[in-house]
């Protein structure tokens, strides 16, 4: 399937359009739930850490630099793409499904298109561009929730987190954030859309596409998140 | 013209087409009828290449289709039109759009070329005003003529039809029938279409094929299908009541 997907275009000019569109669709329209989810978590994380290091012998800052170490190693990149692969890749696998139970697929088969390549490549694409700007978006209002929710609850001060988030601060921990994120983006989009192509039968078969796009992509999610960190971080 | 050859098609242990051969001629409607489960849809889908066959040729005006790679593949499919059993438009995407699908993807043409060839098309099959519809707002007639209009809007040389009536009152059958026909007749079209139902293929029929259990049976003509003297076709065509008045009033 892979070969066919990334095999040449028919139309360039139709497939970046595509690719535009599969941009809005993955990646804005999925903006409101990340950010929620950010600012609620960032916000959780912060509370759970002062909770426990509650002590004189550890610094205040450490709540700061802990949120901002659990955010960009771990929640945003992992568990925000896990989050997409229940939105993205449920999406993906049923739509494909219903294309294939509805014989789309066939019909753009018979006019002479690689359907592979026209209905995957610019989802892959797509969310393999878009996904580590919500990543970066995610983690950005994750550490600001955080900062905000200690303020106001009075666990920490502003001061003491802004000291904190920027305690022994390495980039290369958020070139590895990003990494995993295209890697991830990656395993949703082609597990997904492997699901949705290969469906037969009715309904109720594209409605297993879509829940076994979900696990496997979510069990691929975490194999894949310890090899990189494997490699990247040891 | 189509010709198929000793075509053999199994799935697992099964074995749905066996040793089929049968021609489809130039500028006709040529029907493939028979039982649910006889192995017309699948001898449809070997002919365009939706399943690869285990044994025997599909020749397009004599060119192997079975021998050709995946390119050469492409140029014969793009000489063809298919209409699905559900019309299969593209959800996403508009009347106009799904018409114009096609020629965006290959044709060489300007917008204003392409917007001329999706009303022609659609005015050919008497829609109007629905450009900008989607599929989901259409009926079941409609969604036919449009999936007509589409399968026709690269004037192909084959024209593959699934089941063109399923789901639509007599009336609009009928319609859908004659636009085949009318399709086929102006412009010279290699026409097949699947179906079981003995109402088109009376009313535009010119040469049919009936599959019986992976074989094709018997083929000949609408005339000569009511005296077939055919057992297993005589069963078919004479299913309804209907069909078995009209023969008793035949035979007197």
């Amino acid at each position: 399937m892979m070969v066919k997907v990334f095999s040449r275009p028919e139309r360039r000019s139709i497939y970046l359009r595509q690719t535009f569109l599969e941009i809005d669709k993955i990646g804005v329209q999925s903006l409101g739930i990340i950010s929620l989810l950010s600012i609620f978590m960032g916000a959780i994380i912060t509370l759970q850490t002062a909770y426990n290091i509650d002590s004189v012998w550890i610094p205040a800052y450490t709540i700061g630099f802990t949120a901002r170490q659990t955010i960009i190693l771990e929640f945003s990149p992992t568990i925000i793409c896990l989050i997409l692969a229940g939105k993205v890749g449920s999406n993906i696998a049923s739509e494909l499904g219903t294309m294939r139970v509805t014989e789309q697929i066939d019909a753009l088969e018979i006019m002479g298109v690689n359907s592979c390549g026209y209905l995957i490549f610019p989802k892959i694409v797509a969310a393999m561009f878009i996904f580590p700007f919500l990543i970066m978006i995610s983690m950005f209002l994750g550490i600001i929730a955080g900062g905000l929710i200690g303020d106001w609850t009075g666990v920490i001060s502003l001061a003491d987190y802004e000291y904190g988030i920027q305690f022994d601060f390495r980039q290369f921990q958020i070139y590895y954030s990003l990494i995993k994120t295209v890697v991830f983006a990656l395993v949703i989009t082609s597990v997904s859309a492997y699901h949705g192509y290969y469906t037969s039968g009715g309904a109720l078969e594209v409605g297993k596409s879509s829940t076994q796009a979900v696990v496997y992509s979510s069990v691929l999610i975490i194999v894949c998140n310890l090899i990189i960190t494997q490699l990247l971080l040891t | 013209m189509i010709v198929v050859e000793n075509i053999d098609k199994s799935f697992d242990t099964k074995q749905v087409l066996k040793n089929v051969s049968a021609s489809f001629e130039e500028g006709k409607v040529n029907f493939i009828i028979g039982l649910s489960g006889s192995g017309k849809s699948v001898l449809t889908k070997c002919i365009v290449g939706l399943e690869e066959v285990d044994k025997g040729r599909v020749l397009y005006h004599d060119r192997d289709f079975t021998q050709m790679d995946h390119t050469e593949r492409k140029e014969i499919r793009r000489e063809i039109g298919m209409l699905f059993q559900g019309g299969a438009l593209f959800d996403s995407l508009t009347v106009e759009q799904n018409i114009m699908f096609p020629l965006t993807m290959f044709a060489r043409k300007s917008k204003t070329e392409m917007l001329e060839r999706v009303n022609f098309c659609l005015e050919r099959v008497a829609l109007k005003d629905i450009n900008k519809l989607f599929p989901a707002e259409l009926s079941g007639g409609m969604k036919k003529r449009v999936g007509i209009a589409r399968a026709i809007a690269m004037q192909p040389k084959y024209l593959f039809v699934d089941e063109p009536n399923s789901g639509l009152d007599p009336q609009t059958a009928i319609v859908i029938d004659n636009l085949i026909k009318e399709i086929t007749y102006d412009y010279n079209i290699t026409t097949v279409v699947v179906s079981h139902d003995m109402n088109s293929v009376m009313e535009i029929g010119d040469t049919i094929q009936f599959i019986y259990e992976g074989r094709i049976h018997w083929h000949g003509d609408r005339k000569s299908i009511l005296n077939s003297g055919n057992k297993e076709l005589d069963d078919f065509v004479y299913a309804s009541e209907f069909m078995r008045i009209i023969k008793d009033k035949l035979s007197h």
